[in-house]
């Protein structure tokens, strides 16, 4: 089996809208460096701004790391967004479209796991969250082996 | 410190005042001739002259105050317009900061050769503790320039993100009773906000039935993005204006999709174009082709 090794490629902080712009400008860029297509940028960045305004409006802010991955012929990027905030009480229930705890739409979360191949949360109450995506060129190497 | 370098101190002072005063021409002549003048009043040497003239007064009222230290001593208050204006238009000319301070440091070498010479000529006493005096003098200006600069940088930063705001929310009116809003760039709740306002006015202005929300140049449709659209349009539908939304690219459409935004109370179309013909098409007015005679497509 193909190990998958990672290089990282920046730790951004995320305190403030400022941050936010700042952080969309990097995952585009290293997007495009990693070589995805129009639409797959598009989505990462998209999904990058929701957890991004997570971070920074739930968590109190926090910090991205972006690592770029190598698979065999594949290569991919994932996002680990980072914060020592509240951490989050019931994960599914954050997961549902149209909760929020925080006046948006509350798609922020659900929507960016549709918008990634794959998705994981770490949390508990009062340790903080960890939410990691990662996206692949073309098609995902080797899906997770879960229940389907 | 004790009473007596107290006391040696404030003479020292005292004597780089005096100093000042009494050679102020001798510094103007040679500072002006300096980088930090010589570069800012290109026109006339008699500007840099007039402009040095008021640095050496400051600089005496400063001394003759005791606060050699003090960025807050009101010496500085006089020169502090013309400083900023100064490292203003170094800024501009593509000088870094560390390269205005080391303009401002140069002045220092001409004008202490000159207060050694000067003290030589007098008692015979010690000339040491009177140029660390002038040189402490010194640094505090460079500080104070620096400080100057530096504020000054943040004052144009925060004017612009202001002027940003206006200029990027222009209201077009494309027809009558019709208006659009080019968006461009990142949509904020302070932009969205700006956006709704200049929007609802020009509705009200403008007697307009329609207005055109273009996102072409938006590159990030998130959530907080779609919430904003939408309330602007349903703001734009109180007043008793149809909004619709355009400029949606295929790849903003399917990240829309997958985010799982409902878009369906909305009117959108692809281009600003469609989102214009929809209008007039709404409005009644036919667009025909003088050549066949025969009406618009839509």
């Amino acid at each position: 089996m193909t190990e998958t090794s990672g290089r990282v490629a920046a730790c951004l902080p995320i305190r403030s809208d400022t941050d936010l712009a700042w952080v969309r400008q990097h995952v585009r860029q290293a997007a495009a460096e990693v070589g995805f297509g129009l639409v797959e940028q598009t989505k990462l960045i998209t999904a990058a701004s929701e957890l991004a305004r997570n971070t920074l409006v739930h968590g109190g802010g926090g910090q991205v790391e972006s690592v770029f991955l190598d698979h065999g012929r594949a290569r991919g990027l994932r996002l680990t967004f980072t914060d020592e905030g509240p951490g989050i009480p019931d994960v599914e229930r954050a997961l549902t479209d149209g909760y929020t705890s925080g006046g948006g739409l509350g798609l922020g979360l659900g929507g960016a796991r549709r918008l990634v191949h794959e998705f994981s949360i770490d949390t508990s109450p009062g340790h903080g969250t960890s939410v990691t995506v990662v996206c692949w060129v073309g098609v995902p190497p080797r899906p997770r082996e879960e229940a389907r | 410190m004790t009473d007596q370098s107290t006391a040696n101190r404030g003479t020292s002072t005292r004597i780089i005042s005096d100093f000042l005063q009494r050679r102020r021409e001798q510094i103007v002549q040679r500072w002006a001739d300096e980088a930090l003048f010589r570069t800012v009043f290109t026109v006339s040497r008699d500007e840099a002259a007039e402009a040095a003239g008021s640095l050496v007064e400051a600089l005496a009222s400063v001394a003759a105050s005791g606060r050699i230290e003090d960025l807050r001593a009101p010496g500085f208050t006089g020169v502090r317009e013309q400083l900023t204006r100064m490292a203003a238009s170094r800024a501009r000319g593509g000088a870094a900061p560390s390269q205005i301070a080391d303009e401002v440091a140069a002045l220092r070498p001409s004008i202490t050769d000159l207060l050694i010479t000067d003290l030589a000529g007098s008692d015979g006493e010690a000339s040491g503790p009177h140029v660390v005096t002038l040189t402490v003098l010194m640094g505090t200006l460079r500080l104070f320039v620096m400080e100057t600069a530096l504020s000054a940088g943040e004052e144009i930063i925060d004017r612009q993100r202001l002027q940003l705001l206006e200029v990027a929310t222009p209201v077009i009116k494309l027809w009558s009773g019709i208006v659009a809003v080019p968006l461009i760039g990142t949509l904020d709740s302070a932009r969205s906000q700006v956006v709704m306002e200049s929007l609802l006015e020009a509705i009200v202005d403008q007697q307009a039935k329609f207005a055109i929300l273009d996102i072409t140049g938006v590159p990030t449709v998130d959530s907080l993005v779609a919430q904003h659209l939408m309330k602007t349009v349903a703001a734009a539908r109180l007043m008793g204006a149809e909004c619709i939304v355009s400029g949606i690219r295929p790849a903003i459409a399917q990240t829309i999709v997958h985010l799982g935004i409902d878009l369906g109370s909305v009117i959108t179309r692809a281009s600003l174009a469609d989102a214009l013909a929809y209008a007039l098409h709404q409005e009644g007015a036919v667009i025909v082709d003088r050549a066949t005679g025969a009406g618009g497509p839509r």
